[in-house]
């Protein structure tokens, strides 16, 4: 090779690897940009949200969580009705949701025949991405119906003598209202908090339960005193992000929550939550402090919900960093 | 000797509870899907397909809500997507496990739980309210922000899985990054990929809340992204709590449709990934 | 990377024959607003693409939704069966005239109790939606119908839960024979209600009256008669119980003297006459002054104009009663006047 051909190929190369470097550059910026764009939106979803609601939350100050009010007549708005019954419906989702999902996930990783797990356990994967709408319009069309010729009735007739219940279980049997909504949100979270405890339950080292099976522990009492403890901050992430879903569940609760800006001790009446509000109000709120107060709850909703999503996170990440070796 | 029997007694009868709680539970999950079924597939016709959403009393179909939200969830995935897999190329790549990195993936898993509701009033306030009208491609835009948390957990999760082997033997011919990532990595995950996408796409489809003020709704055919669109989560959500009973038909049918639609790339992403390997991995 | 690039030009592809395609289509009239006349707008709609080929995209989103809409300028015209008042029209830059006529009707769920069977008065609604009176069997309904069964139930008072003309006119109806209820809740398009289940548009209510037993709902008449539901008849000014039907909204439409309304504003609840349905009302159309998008705000003017002219049989059908000539007139007027489009009137039909 002579001289020239040499150093034109040398050039060349040169060249080629300036180009690269800028390539390189320019790709790492790119996907820089794109990562800190997720910053991005939720920092943009929480300014956004307090600059749509500080109309009302100049008018009301912080009296906007206490009051029940909600008159668009007189302009005065308050969020405790919507987050009473954002708290309650999504209680009573997680107290019927969570002991059926941990008795699923108990029978998924003990009991079940081997060959019948892998098909539940796909399924319920599977029920967990059918869209939430499609249990509203489930709750609202069998649900609702079936709640008020008999289940209601039932509950409202065998509560009467007890002291607190029979204000518990109230009033005429709508079949829609507080009891509903939080049983179809329970029906809806439950595949959620299903597999999460079920992955959670795999992860404990079977050293650990072959120990307890070792004392003399019964299959019972490994899953109870030895699992479940094991797996503790995986279940309470778990339950948390489920409620974290249930929280700002829309669809599912709106078409039975009753739409009524009310409190009401009994869990059968209609009530209304934070999304419902908005989702039925947001399109048709005429002036500003409407539209801002709608804003403030859906602020209100962003924050409760960031703040226990977080947390169960964090609860997550930890248990990740215990159980998965590092890379 | 007693103890030991008490002990036997309340293990089977929690496991038997346990039993009966999955019972209870799939009960009540079949039950929905039948009655979905049952009643979507009464429905069901040709005309489904074929004609607009008709005026209440009158017959006709779901078409324009169907290309509607084909419309808008292509649009969206075709932005969320890309910005998702590379927000997670930074991640995996160049972040790595850097503080940074750290920070946006956490808050990412937040994103992802997040209501959608709340990202629906974030575009209105941000794309509607400055337009000054509703429209597809603000309809569009809310699923892409929907899709990128999604895209970015996912994608994350599968470049992760590959070994950084691979890298090292690229990097030791002398090439950059970019390349390494472009040439090497993504095909080697492109199953992984596929997957995340697919996943991505189930998550936006069956939205509904983000796109009550965004997108609105259109009786009749518009595949003006400047315009409102119809799309079928809106259509089920105003057709189901109206009382004409063509209109609850084509609710249910809308319905059956879209969870078809999102069990299908469900199932077929879950597939895919049982030909990538590596842990399966579930996104919430 | 070449797989990415040859998706990324199709996607890019398809969007921009999307817009184009989208771009290309006919001018789309929309309108946004109240629940009250959807089910003839719809049928009008219908009939008018047939005829013409354009669309309207009428969301029924209620009548506050619609005023709000308009407000911010994202539709062509607004609707409300709440007049706006003269002041409000006028300092928003408004145009208010009224399109069709309609009643008000209370249905009910109650198991043995036929369409047109129960009978109630002002006060007695009242009354159940203060929460007063809960019970079917309560004795004050009973007095209104000795020879009705009614079951020993709790009522389920039904209401709108979004910002409606029909909750106004149904709620000023109540004020006005009620002084407990205009004390306690007032008329507007969205109140307080003390009691019951709160629904979204006249279909929300319907669907929610019957779907829940024991409950008592309010709904433009159309949306009773085309749902075959149990409606109630009530007793008017004069103590005469009246029949719901487009002769009844007709005769308390008859008394209102629209030539001398300052645009428009005029509430035809609690007429007098022996033939008057006690609540009946008007739902109005609002429009910019200066139209904001000309060509379409011309086709919706040229619907409006074919509407009225056309529009009389499939209204009746649905027992709606269409404007009598004279007022249409006026309103032909009042566009020729009032809506224009850089300085010109824009429209120009007879």
């Amino acid at each position: 090779m002579t001289d020239m051909a040499s150093s034109t190929i040398a050039v060349e190369l040169a060249l080629r690897l300036q180009r690269e470097a800028r390539f390189e550059r320019a790709f790492r910026l790119l996907t820089l940009a794109c990562a800190l764009l997720v910053l991005a939106i939720l920092g943009g979803v929480a300014l956004a949200l307090v600059h749509g609601s500080w109309p009302a939350l100049k008018t009301f100050g912080w009296s906007f969580l206490v009051r029940e009010i909600w008159n668009p007549v007189t302009d005065e708005y308050g969020a405790l009705a919507p987050l009473y019954g954002t708290v309650v419906t999504s209680l009573i989702a997680m107290c019927v949701a969570v002991p059926i999902a941990f008795g699923i996930a108990v029978f998924l990783t003990e009991s079940c025949p081997r060959w019948l797990r892998q098909p539940i356990s796909t399924a319920i994967e599977l029920l967990a991405a059918v869209p939430s709408i499609v249990f509203g319009i489930w709750g609202l069309f069998v649900l609702a119906p079936i709640l008020q010729h008999t289940v209601q009735p039932w509950l409202i007739h065998a509560a009467a003598p007890v002291p607190i219940l029979n204000q518990l279980f109230k009033g005429p049997p709508f079949g829609i209202g507080l009891l509903t909504a939080g049983l179809v949100l329970a029906v809806m979270v439950l595949p959620f908090i299903t597999s999460v405890m079920r992955e959670v339950f795999l992860m404990t080292p079977v050293s650990l339960k072959e120990a307890a099976y070792g004392v003399g522990a019964t299959q019972w009492e490994v899953i109870w005193g030895v699992v479940l403890p094991a797996s503790r901050a995986g279940v309470i992430g778990g339950i948390m992000l489920g409620l974290g879903r249930a929280l700002g569940e829309t669809m599912a609760v709106t078409f039975v929550i009753g739409n009524a800006h009310r409190i009401s001790g009994s869990l059968l009446a209609p009530g209304t939550t934070i999304s419902a509000a908005i989702a039925n109000e947001f399109t048709e709120a005429v002036g500003d402090l409407y539209t801002s107060s709608l804003l403030a709850l859906g602020l209100l909703l962003f924050a409760i919900t960031f703040v226990i999503i977080a947390a169960a996170r964090l609860l997550l990440l930890r248990l990740e960093m215990r159980t998965r070796p590092t890379k | 000797m007693k103890n030991f029997t008490r002990r036997k007694i309340r293990g089977a009868l929690a496991l038997w509870a346990s039993g009966a709680a999955t019972a209870v539970g799939l009960a009540a999950l079949t039950a929905i899907l039948w009655t979905l079924i049952a009643r979507g597939f009464k429905g069901l016709s040709w005309e489904v397909f074929s004609a607009m959403t008709p005026a209440p009393g009158s017959e006709g179909g779901l078409l324009n809500a169907i290309v509607g939200s084909l419309i808008m969830t292509g649009i969206g995935i075709a932005i969320g997507a890309p910005i998702g897999m590379l927000a997670a190329t930074y991640l995996s790549e160049y972040g790595k496990d850097s503080r940074l990195s750290t920070v946006i993936r956490f808050i990412n898993d937040v994103l992802l739980s997040a209501p959608s509701i709340v990202v629906g009033l974030f575009v209105y306030t941000l794309v509607v309210v400055t337009m000054g009208h509703f429209s597809a491609i603000a309809g569009a835009l809310s699923l892409a922000i929907i899709a990128i948390p999604v895209t970015v957990r996912t994608t994350d999760d599968m470049l992760r899985l590959i070994p950084e082997s691979m890298r090292q033997g690229s990097a030791a011919l002398g090439a950059q990054p970019w390349r390494t990532i472009t040439q090497i990595v993504y095909p080697a995950a492109r199953n992984g990929l596929l997957t995340g996408v697919l996943l991505a796409i189930a998550r936006i489809a069956g939205e509904t809340a983000p796109l009550l003020f965004t997108a609105l709704n259109n009786q009749f055919w518009s595949a003006n992204l400047n315009a409102p669109m119809a799309n079928l989560p809106v259509v089920i959500f105003q057709f189901a709590m109206s009382p004409y009973q063509n209109w609850q038909s084509l609710a249910w049918t809308g319905a059956l449709l879209i969870t078809a639609f999102v069990l299908f790339l469900s199932v077929a992403a879950r597939i895919i990934a049982g030909l990538f390997g590596g842990r399966e991995r579930r996104v919430e | 990377m070449k797989k990415f690039k040859g998706l990324a030009v199709t996607c890019a592809s398809l969007a921009l024959g999307a817009w184009l395609a989208g771009s290309a289509t006919a001018a789309e009239i929309s309108g946004a607003g109240a629940t009250f006349p959807y089910p003839i707008y719809a049928k009008w709609a219908e009939a008018y693409k047939q005829k013409t080929g354009i669309g309207l995209n009428y969301q029924s989103i209620g009548s506050g939704g619609g005023i709000k809409q308009i407000k911010a300028a994202t539709v062509t015209f607004g609707a409300s069966d709440m007049p706006m008042k003269p002041d409000d029209i006028k300092s928003a830059g408004l145009v208010q005239f009224p399109m069709i006529i309609g009643g008000v009707v209370p249905v009910v769920n109650l198991q043995g109790v036929k369409p047109g069977e129960l009978v109630l008065d002002g006060e007695t609604v009242a009354k159940i939606y203060l929460g007063d009176i809960a019970n079917w069997s309560d004795a004050r309904i009973r007095s209104l119908n000795p020879k009705v069964t009614l079951p020993d139930q709790a009522i389920a008072p039904v209401y709108r839960s979004d910002g409606s003309g029909t909750n106004f006119l149904f709620s000023n109806y109540l004020s006005q024979r009620s002084s407990d209820f205009a004390a306690k809740i007032g008329a507007n398009t969205s109140v307080q209600w003390p009691v019951g289940i709160g629904a979204k548009g006249n279909e929300g209510v319907a669907n929610m009256t019957a779907q829940t037993s024991g409950a008592i709902g309010y709904v433009e008449y159309a949306f009773a008669k085309q749902n075959k539901m149990t409606f109630v008849r009530m007793k008017n000014r004069e103590g005469k119980v009246v029949t719901p039907q487009a002769s009844a909204f007709q005769a308390a439409a008859a008394n209102a003297d629209w030539a001398k309304s300052d645009s428009y504003y005029l509430i035809l609840t609690d007429q007098a006459g022996a033939q008057s349905w006690p609540i009946t009302g008007a739902s109005f159309i609002l429009m910019y002054r200066e139209a904001k998008d000309p060509v379409a705000s011309g086709a919706a003017l040229n619907f409006f104009a074919w509407a009225y002219a056309n529009g009389a049989p499939l209204a009746q059908e649905l027992d709606y009663v269409p404007l009598p000539a004279g007022l249409v007139k006026q309103v032909q007027q009042t566009w020729r006047t009032s809506i224009v489009a850089s300085g010109k009137p824009l429209w120009t039909g007879k």
